[in-house]
């Protein structure tokens, strides 16, 4: 199965955890925690935002592809 | 008189005419055997007890319409009309419908294929794939126009609205929905972008379920590349499907809640990520105030301050010298400069001597005053001349 395209919430979300996780860790640079930690608050903002705007999508599978025959 | 001679296919012929006019409609109770379907999609299987059989055929099309595949041993009504198959001087049933002797057949039935597909490996453990967090597409396989479909549909508003949710609608009861089942499966798995698929249908009786006890379907879930949640009728309701599902939920809701993060969740996640961070950070940068604490008090670093010290201590011992030297100069200059004294005071009596004072002395001490001197011990006169002494 070829690699597919994330939306860009799933993104963000999965890196959110990422950069939990490296956070949690001992020994962490300081410089590093603080560009993960300033990274960590863009995507916040950016996954709040798409929450905010976000709309159950429904898609009829079958009626997509008799439409894409016709 | 000669008997009348027949010729096979006219006694066949005599044959067929009878049996197929008097049993035209015949409904019979029997044990499938040797049930086989072939490529063709026609059926062809034996019904027996334990003193006959009788051949039966269920022609593709017809068939359709049975809502479950028959199994060996299975017991069965049959409803159909007798034919004979004059090539080979047989006679079967043509069967035109097919039902359970008893819901009791379905239950052993799906005891069958359960243990079947146990020995085979179908529902092992390592097979079960995980389900993924944060879905993006989540396949539905369900019927469009179910209460199911709506469960899920609002489960999903409410729980995690970012996702899609792609339905492959199907027939989920009655015949040929096993097949559609197994369709839609396939169809979702082609697409390539969906990351958990939810296979299921309401509540119903076990007919009403049966499609979910089919081989193919438990295959067509066993086979599929994305990872399936099984959610079948009610909590009480076990199928084949549920045991090989990657996951089981006991109703389609809660396969949608499985399927979907809880939108609050990640919400309070997301509003306590930059407090929590921002201890974390506090937390980081204290070990390294720590460390650079001890880095200052460690030995080395405190050497160059050690050679600085010493220094220090030689340059205030060359001072403590150099201070030294220079009051032992200074000293011997006010000893010279009080002897000088001493002459210039001294010449300075013996001006006032030479005008005829006398100076008294008793104990070598100058005696100023004549309260001082004492009675009746001897004491010197210190003449410009010079001294004598006056004995007590």
């Amino acid at each position: 199965m070829a690699k597919k395209k994330e939306s860009v919430f799933e993104d963000s979300i999965n890196r959110l955890q990422e950069i939990s996780d490296f956070l949690e860790k001992d020994g962490i640079e300081l410089e590093e925690s603080i560009k993960l930690y300033e990274e960590g608050i863009e995507l916040v903002k950016i996954c709040n935002r798409t929450l905010k705007d976000a709309e159950l999508k429904v898609t009829d599978l079958k009626k997509q592809l008799e439409q894409s025959i016709k | 008189m000669e008997q009348d001679i027949f010729s096979v296919s006219e006694l066949t012929g005599l044959i067929r005419k009878t049996l197929e006019t008097n049993f035209s409609d015949v409904t019979i109770i029997g044990e499938i055997s040797n049930f086989k379907a072939h490529v063709s999609g026609h059926w062809y299987f034996t019904l027996k007890d334990s003193n006959a059989q009788v051949s039966c055929t269920m022609w593709r099309g017809v068939n359709n319409y049975v809502f479950f595949t028959p199994q060996d041993g299975m017991k069965i009504i049959i409803t159909g009309k007798l034919t004979v198959y004059p090539l080979r001087g047989s006679y079967q049933i043509d069967v035109r419908s097919m039902k359970p002797a008893g819901i009791g057949e379905l239950q052993a039935a799906f005891e069958r294929l359960k243990q079947k597909l146990a020995l085979e490996g179908l529902f092992n453990e390592v097979n079960k794939k995980p389900i993924p967090k944060f879905p993006v597409k989540i396949g539905i396989v369900t019927a469009i126009d179910g209460a199911a479909f709506q469960d899920m549909k609002s489960i999903a508003a409410r729980r995690y609205p970012v996702v899609e949710l792609v339905l492959a609608s199907c027939k989920v009861q009655g015949e040929k929905a096993s097949d559609e089942i197994v369709e839609s499966i396939n169809l979702l798995n082609k697409q390539n972008d969906i990351d958990v698929i939810i296979v299921g249908r309401g509540g119903g009786s076990l007919e009403d379920l049966w499609a979910f006890n089919e081989e193919i379907v438990a295959r067509a879930i066993f086979d599929s590349s994305i990872p399936i949640i099984s959610a079948v009728g009610h909590e009480i309701d076990f199928t084949i499907s549920d045991f090989v599902a990657d996951l089981r939920a006991p109703t389609p809701s809660a396969a949608m809640e499985l399927a979907t993060p809880d939108v609050n969740e990640i919400l309070s996640f997301l509003s306590e990520f930059p407090n929590y961070f921002r201890e974390k950070m506090l937390k980081i940068i204290l070990n390294y105030r720590t460390i650079i604490d001890q880095s200052v008090s460690s030995y080395g670093f405190r050497l160059p301050q050690n050679i600085i010290k010493n220094k220090m201590q030689n340059l205030d011992n060359i001072y403590y010298r150099i201070q030294n030297s220079f009051e032992n100069k200074l000293n011997q200059l006010k000893n010279r400069l009080s002897l000088l004294n001493n002459i210039v005071e001294s010449s300075n009596i013996d001006r006032i001597l030479k005008k005829g004072f006398v100076i008294i002395k008793q104990e070598d001490k100058f005696i100023t005053r004549s309260k001082n001197i004492i009675q009746g011990k001897s004491f010197n006169m210190k003449f410009y001349d010079g001294e004598i002494k006056i004995n007590g």
